[in-house]
């Protein structure tokens, strides 16, 4: 209490400008981030450069909370063997799962079907009602490098709101009182 | 061995089904039959420090009418570290249908098997390499009717 006393007191004797320093220096740091996450989906051509695995689908090789990293360039062929991510038309969530077939034709269309290591199946099931095959348009990125672990901690956010508010504003309150010395 | 069967595992057309049965043997620690790593060049270790699990798959590779490039995989294996590396397999059946889109597969004399893996690290970058070796297998002209598989 007394320490929460002298944190109240600070932010009183602060003046105007000082907070408008902070700010802005928040305001940085969150800029920062933006620019550094763009760059990324520019470099790699993915909408998505680092997903978080969701399902046990490919285990033993990710776990839920890995984190991929992808790339999307355009001329990269899609081959046999290689981890795809994708959407299926009409639904927000990303799939990692391996491609096991490939037709392409000599313009270069290609479709393709993929399959959960983890799974019996291959993913037609998951596929839009009357969709057999994926194509180029459908996949977010191909998985390139991997961290384990690292994102659990997003998983953590969305399955307990309240630990993503409270680390929000944790966050929050550190970086408008911190204060240069 | 190849018959002509509703594939009804996709699209509700006739369509090639292909059976294939192979043998493999394949030395992966030792790096023979030309299975190499591009992790260090002059050690020729593919199970090092940094690799949880090799993914092996055989795909066949081929060309038809319909498609320029067909790539299907036929059979697949994941080898842990620690697992015996050494892979000595005689007389498989396909474990996935070696299903053609269409009927390309039909006197097709150039089915190419090759088997590759794709290393899982612990942590860091996933390549996918192929195995030198690869093997060729024609399909004969005509179509079994008799339920032999």
């Amino acid at each position: 209490p007394g320490a929460a006393m002298d944190l109240f007191g600070d932010l009183r004797r602060m003046n105007k400008r000082q907070l408008y320093y902070q700010v802005l220096n928040f305001a940085m740091i969150v800029s920062s981030a933006l620019m550094i996450w763009k760059g990324l989906i520019v470099v790699t051509g993915s909408e998505s450069p680092i997903v978080v695995v969701l399902s046990g689908s490919m285990e033993p090789a990710f776990h839920r909370g890995d984190l991929l990293f992808l790339t999307n360039f355009h001329d990269d062929p899609i081959r046999a063997g290689e981890i795809v991510v994708f959407k299926v038309e009409g639904r927000d969530i990303p799939i990692v799962h391996r491609v096991i077939k490939v037709h392409e034709k000599g313009n270069g269309n290609i479709k393709f079907l993929t399959k959960g290591d983890n799974n019996e199946v291959d993913d037609r099931g998951l596929y839009k009602e009357g969709q057999n095959w994926l194509e180029k348009k459908d996949v977010v990125g191909r998985a390139r490098g991997f961290l384990p672990y690292v994102g659990m901690v997003t998983i953590i956010m969305n399955d307990y709101p309240k630990f993503k508010y409270a680390l929000l504003a944790v966050m929050g309150a550190y970086v408008l009182l911190k204060r240069e010395s | 061995l190849r018959k002509n069967v509703e594939d009804f595992t996709g699209p509700r057309e006739r369509s090639d089904l292909g059976f294939v049965t192979f043998d493999i043997t394949a030395d992966i620690l030792n790096g023979k039959n030309g299975l190499q790593t591009f992790w260090k060049k002059n050690t020729l270790i593919i199970f090092d420090w940094n690799v949880k699990q090799l993914f092996l798959y055989l795909s066949a590779e081929y060309s038809t009418k319909n498609n320029a490039l067909n790539q299907v995989v036929l059979w697949d294996k994941i080898m842990l570290r620690g697992d015996n590396p050494r892979l000595s397999l005689k007389d498989m059946k396909s474990k996935y249908f070696f299903f053609d889109d269409g009927n390309g597969l039909k006197g097709n004399r150039n089915i190419t098997l090759t088997l590759s893996w794709n290393v899982v690290p612990n942590a860091g970058i996933l390549p996918l390499v192929t195995g030198s070796g690869h093997v060729s297998v024609p399909f004969p002209d005509t179509y079994e009717t008799t339920k032999s598989y």
